[in-house]
């Protein structure tokens, strides 16, 4: 039961993507989560835990449990 | 004697534009609409909002910054929707990374959902860390001639009253205090919200105000891209006007045609 509880932990890791809890079965860098999503090549900008981490650390950023990550893009405004 | 007509650009932060209208993105029908209206406009500077991308769903779908090329419009990303500095000040950093440097924002602090009204302690707060940070900061703000002055003491780049409540259309409700930030303004000042049809804007720039920002005033016409013409024009007619400066006015009359050589005389 123990071991199991262990198990479960390490497995699975949890982020807050863009407010919603995501889970992984790893911990992903930033430039692996984008693909996964569908959002390479895109205009988009990332911030993690409310500092933004340049397009060009993607790739270098591994993402923690417990990280807030939002991604956001251009929408017309006023 | 031929005389000139020729208008110095809008000097922005450094940056000069032809255009003294500067428009919105938002609330129009698709992207098509958005963009031959903002060509009908001939703006060159074009606002958007920042907000967290739709996930799982339809990656492909198109993207404003396609319909609006960063490479042909000066882009003025704005902090809509923000109701604190800290916001505003992340929103702002965001939009940075997002066009890869650029450092031009409009900075709006909103006070509450109902007014929209600029909430001005936290707008002061957020043009200051901005400005610290090497944003260039064109501000939204209240009509009040002494906190515009504050703000440009901040180092803000522009100052922008409202004419009157975003998304509103009820044009200028205080020319009086409107007057009376251009007559102290050492930075261009800008009327931003509340223009609701051409004379507003024309109002405005008559006043000598540097430019006029909108959104809703076109995208809401019923016809947008034709308002947008008209807004065009209406800038234009406006600041030749002021340029111009207009005649006196006097409560009596005075006739255009001579007295002299009546056949009555």
């Amino acid at each position: 039961m123990r071991l199991l509880e262990i198990c479960f932990r390490e497995a699975a890791m949890q982020i807050q993507l863009n407010g919603e809890p995501s889970h992984f079965d790893d911990e992903p860098t930033l430039a692996q989560l984008v693909d996964s999503l569908g959002l390479s090549g895109r205009r988009i900008a990332i911030e993690v835990n409310e500092e933004i981490v340049p397009r060009s650390l993607h790739a270098q950023t591994r993402l923690r449990d417990g990280d807030s990550v939002e991604i956001v893009h251009a929408i017309g405004g006023g | 004697m031929t005389q000139s007509i020729q208008d110095a650009p809008l000097i922005v932060a450094g940056r000069r534009f032809a255009s003294r209208l500067l428009v919105g993105t938002g609330k129009y029908r698709d992207f098509e609409e958005t963009a031959a209206a903002i060509d009908a406009s001939a703006a060159d500077v074009v606002t958007f909002a920042v907000r967290r991308t739709n996930l799982g769903q339809n990656p492909d779908e198109p993207n404003l910054l396609d319909a609006i090329s960063p490479s042909r419009y000066t882009l003025l990303p704005n902090t809509a929707g923000c109701y604190t500095a800290k916001d505003a000040v992340r929103t702002c950093k965001l939009a940075r990374e997002l066009l890869d440097g650029h450092n031009l924002v409009k900075l709006e602090v909103l006070g509450d959902d109902k007014t929209l009204y600029p909430n001005v302690v936290e707008t002061l707060a957020a043009a200051e860390t901005l400005v610290n940070d090497g944003f260039d900061v064109m501000v939204y703000t209240s009509d009040d001639p002494i906190v515009a002055k504050e703000l440009e003491r901040r180092g803000c780049c522009a100052v922008m009253p409202l004419g009157s409540l975003i998304g509103s259309g009820n044009g200028l409700l205080n020319p009086a205090t409107l007057a009376l930030i251009l007559e102290h303004a050492e930075v261009p000042v800008l009327v931003d919200a509340g223009i609701g049809t051409a004379s507003d804007a024309a109002l405005a720039m008559e006043m000598g105000c540097d430019g006029v920002l909108m959104n809703s005033a076109i995208a809401h016409a019923r016809h947008p891209v034709m308002m947008a013409h008209a807004m065009r024009k209406a800038v234009e007619a406006g600041r030749e006007a002021f340029l111009a400066e207009r005649m006196p006015r006097r409560q009596s009359a005075s006739p255009s045609s001579p007295f002299a050589g009546r056949i009555n005389g």
